[in-house]
């Protein structure tokens, strides 16, 4: 007959096969501080190929209207975000190989779908704003789509990513409501924030 | 009352039975390599559990083909979402009373 520790034996072993398979653990912190600092030198570059030499921020940018100025930007955007997503692909591979678990699997399928349902809508919705020139709504709706899909994701994964969701959310709302600061928020949201919860991560988790 | 060892699963006192259904009742579905990693078992050790429970009627199987690769999903029953839960009850109520 068993023992009371073999029950008790039974019910941690549901436990772990329960939170291992249902969550995603092998995101990497040091990946998110990487695309904060991508972020940060993005916001740099941007702030100068919008106001340079103009006056600083708050007033009105001198260029965008113009096609090349816009186009500038995007493909800027479009860098930080590759690099991003590929160093955060590249270094939870090793990190999930090192923990011996690949990182194509039930929850990481799951976490795809969670995280890309808001972002795709998001960057859609914003490729519209781009067209009809609404440029002062870009940086809110980057951010609030971005909290809307770390929220969304957060229940299988750590739970720093949720608080990571909820600061990008009240961010955005605050961007929304202070326009032509929009560059700066940006900078503080997927900047600051990353470096400061892959930090936070990192100390926790990557080992 | 209810002697709680005559309330436990007997197919769920095996461990990695149990550890099967944990996954299932957690999740919609999971596929076959999935369970294997994270369960930490052989091929052959979970493939004869599998079929344990899925005679029991405490899961069901879909196969399917990605791309050419044979893709087996499992998914936990009613009956065995039950049983799982029942197992789980005899399992606290064992512990309580031997505390």
């Amino acid at each position: 007959m068993k023992q009371t520790h073999d029950y008790q034996h039974d019910i941690a072993s549901i436990r772990a096969a329960m939170e291992r398979s249902s969550k995603f653990l092998s995101l990497s912190g040091l990946s998110g501080v990487m695309a904060g600092v991508y972020a940060l030198a993005g916001a740099g570059m941007a702030y100068y190929l919008l106001y340079y030499p103009q006056a600083p921020y708050g007033s009105q940018p001198h260029i965008p209207a113009t096609q090349a100025g816009i186009i500038r930007l995007l493909i800027l955007a479009f860098i930080v975000l590759i690099l991003s997503i590929g160093t955060a692909i590249v270094m939870s591979y090793r990190k999930a190989k090192r923990a011996g678990n690949s990182i194509w699997n039930t929850t990481s399928r799951q976490l795809l779908v969670l995280l890309g349902v808001p972002l795709i809508t998001g960057g859609l919705l914003i490729i519209t704003f781009i067209i009809n020139e609404y440029f002062g709504l870009i940086a809110p709706a980057c951010l609030v789509f971005y909290g809307l899909a770390l929220v969304n994701a957060s229940s299988i994964t750590v739970k720093e990513i949720g608080y990571l969701g909820f600061s990008q959310l009240i961010l955005g709302l605050f961007a929304a409501l202070l326009p032509g600061y929009g560059l700066i928020f940006w900078g503080v949201g997927f900047g600051v924030l990353h470096i400061i919860y892959g930090t936070v991560m990192h100390y926790r988790y990557d080992s | 009352m209810k002697n709680p060892f005559e309330q436990l699963d007997r197919i769920l006192e095996h461990r990695v039975r149990l550890q099967i259904m944990s996954v299932l009742v957690a999740n919609d579905s999971y596929d076959f390599n999935s369970l294997k990693e994270v369960l930490n078992v052989t091929d052959g050790n979970l493939a004869t559990n599998l079929k344990a429970l899925e005679k029991e009627k405490y899961l069901t199987v879909t196969k399917s083909f990605v791309n050419r690769k044979p893709n087996t999903k499992y998914k936990a029953t009613e009956k065995g979402r039950t049983a799982f839960r029942k197992h789980l009850d005899a399992l606290e109520e064992l512990i309580k009373n031997q505390r």
